[in-house]
């Protein structure tokens, strides 16, 4: 089925290399994120998969079968792109259908096949509508719509929800993540948001100037990153880094501490430090404290912990979740 | 304009301008009904008199007036046929990336910024001339006899002067609204298995609907009165073969010198404008709501 495998995949635009070289595995099924800063190379990879770049050097097999050279619509595989693409002159119905037409497909089947896709995605509504009536949410569903009417091999999403406010992002993203559990169809899902790749992902990429830095499941970044990179993008709030004789003291270059495993007391502890802001989310608390020789550090406590701007605090790192990194970054075990 | 003073102070504002083109449009229009209502020939100068409505009588029914009329619509579908398709591809070819692009498209706009009377008479004398032309040139070249275009085709050699000169004006419109199609719809496509002429037909096309529109209001407007290219090359002939609406008129007054005739042919030209300008807007009016 929907197996993808990436070997020694290079991307060369001019003299840059955006994409130096990358080995991937992803097993059918699967639902993958690839995260990093903007101008990693995770839309670019995407696009290599895709067929919407040609490789400069290495090879793609998509199901056992080397894809390398397949223009993009025999790849078996469809995507959701960042402004949906919709096609603006073609009703909903018209939009859907646009593939089957182009597989030539007999005009029963493509009714069918749109119906079901529409009542899957709540779209039956507004089939005959044109993409500019619909709300961003409901464009971003015809989208889906079109791609998951030609039962691909895989499913690929650009960065899909970045269009959309706050609110209907998380909605979308729950939709998504149901539509992965109703389809198991491997999904590869390209995101800046790091939030969005450890609450959908089965498998998370972590990219950083064309490479993997890790690859793992949500927890396993989260509680083991490879390297200072990772440790630093998961995670939210930034897990805090130490350097210096604080770090030497558990024989480490560099020391990260998570703010959620800072213990804060207002009496006694390793660190001292004074309150500089204090972000009140009601459930929580961040803290921004100013720890003696140290910098500033974040720590979350729980909501009802008072203090205010300039009251003294101690800090205790719990010393079992704390990270050892040597001096070229990466992690020590 | 929220409240009754500033709106009537607007009123007042554009009054003048109003009023001005209000009367350049109409004292002209006036003195043509009026002088179509005269027996007014220039050889007989102060022997005008009323003549009624006999000058529209005689144009109407002169064999040359049904001639014109096929000849000036002739002129306005077969430029616009060559420049819309010969647009939609020049401008597809200018939209490829290449070397030299900047150079290339500037050349390619050209021809429309050389005057009509110029552009005719390089066509006349340097392409269509049976014996100096390039393109008897070619004809003996391979052996024929060359073909004297402005003698035995006058009308298609008419057409094909004036769209040479409107073709870099329909692609130029046609090559952006061609930039401005989303390069992710034309990648999406390409996902869903549309080939080269799919995409085309599905996305580009449509996508330029409105700038075909654009092109073809704009052009019949000015194609009604096509008039150098047909004075410096056919003169209106052989006979009256490549004579439109315009040049009738042109010849009713200054080749007969009948004034009145020439104004009941000019009204009757207004009125043909405003007809195919009726249907043009409900055409486009279709297509820019949409």
């Amino acid at each position: 089925m929907g197996s993808i495998t990436l070997k020694n995949v290079s991307k060369v635009f001019g003299a840059h290399a955006v994409i130096p070289s990358i080995d991937l595995d992803i097993t059918d099924g699967e639902f993958v994120v690839f995260v990093g800063p903007s101008g990693c190379g995770k839309s670019t990879l995407l696009r290599l998969i895709a067929g919407l770049e040609d490789v400069s050097d290495g090879q793609i097999v998509i199901d056992g079968r080397n894809a390398t050279e397949l223009p993009p619509a025999k790849r078996g595989l469809s995507m959701v792109f960042q402004s949906y693409a919709l096609y603006p002159h073609m009703s909903v119905r018209s939009n859907i259908a646009f593939p089957l037409k182009m597989a030539g497909e007999e005009k029963a089947v493509i009714d069918k096949k749109v119906a079901d896709a529409a009542r899957v995605l709540n779209l039956t509504d507004y089939l005959d509508r044109k993409p500019r009536q619909l709300s961003g949410g409901q464009r971003q569903r015809v989208a889906i719509g079109r791609a998951i009417v030609r039962q691909p091999e895989a499913f690929l999403f650009d960065e899909p929800l970045s269009n959309l406010d706050a609110a209907l992002r998380v909605n979308m993203r729950l939709e998504i993540s149901q539509l992965h559990q109703q389809l198991k169809t491997t999904m590869i899902y390209v995101t800046h948001d790091q939030v969005e790749a450890m609450t959908m992902a089965d498998k998370i990429v972590v990219l950083n100037r064309g490479r993997i830095e890790q690859v793992g499941s949500p927890l396993e970044l989260y509680h083991k990153p490879d390297n200072l990179f990772v440790a630093g993008f998961i995670g939210s709030p930034k897990m805090n880094f130490i350097s210096g004789a604080p770090a030497a003291a558990y024989q480490a270059h560099t020391i990260g501490i998570r703010p959620e495993h800072l213990a804060l007391s207002k009496e006694q502890g390793t660190w001292r430090g004074t309150v500089g802001v204090a972000e009140h989310l009601g459930s929580d608390t961040f803290l921004h404290v100013n720890a003696d020789g140290i910098g500033t550090l974040t720590a979350r406590v729980s909501g009802d912990f008072g203090v205010t701007h300039g009251d003294p605090v101690f800090l205790t790192p719990d010393v079992q979740r704390l990270h050892k990194f040597d001096d070229k970054g990466l992690a020590i075990r | 304009m929220a409240t009754l003073h500033t709106r009537s102070a607007a009123r007042l504002m554009i009054a003048p301008s109003v009023l001005l083109l209000l009367a350049w449009m109409i004292v002209p229009l006036a003195m043509t009904i009026y002088f179509s209502l005269l027996r007014y020939n220039l050889l007989m100068p102060g022997m005008e008199e009323f003549a009624g409505l006999s000058n529209y009588t005689y144009f109407l029914t002169d064999p040359a007036f049904f001639q014109a009329i096929f000849n000036t619509l002739a002129i306005v579908l077969g430029v616009l046929f060559i420049t819309v398709i010969g647009g939609i591809a020049l401008s597809l070819l200018l939209d490829q990336p290449m070397f030299g692009q900047g150079i290339v498209r500037i050349l390619v706009i050209a021809p429309f910024l050389i005057m009509p009377t110029v552009a005719a008479l390089v066509w006349k004398n340097m392409f269509m001339n049976p014996v100096n032309g390039l393109f008897a040139w070619l004809a003996k070249l391979v052996g024929l006899q060359p073909f004297d275009f402005l003698a035995n085709a006058p009308l298609f050699s008419i057409i094909l002067i004036v769209a040479w000169q409107w073709l870099p004006f329909a692609t130029l419109i046609l090559l952006t609204a061609l930039q401005s199609l989303d390069e992710e719809q034309k990648e999406a496509a390409q996902m869903d298995g549309a080939g080269a002429w799919s995409r085309f037909f599905y996305l580009v096309l449509p996508h330029l609907s409105r700038a075909i529109t654009v092109v073809i209001l704009i052009q019949t407007i000015f194609l009604l009165s096509v008039f150098a290219e047909i004075l410096v090359t056919t003169n209106g002939g052989p006979g009256t073969q490549s004579t439109n609406l315009t040049f009738l008129v042109y010849a009713q007054a200054l080749l007969q010198f009948d004034v009145g005739g020439a104004s009941a042919g000019g009204i009757i030209a207004v009125i043909l404008a405003n007809i195919v300008a009726f249907f043009l807007m409900r055409m486009i009016g279709k297509t820019l709501e949409a």
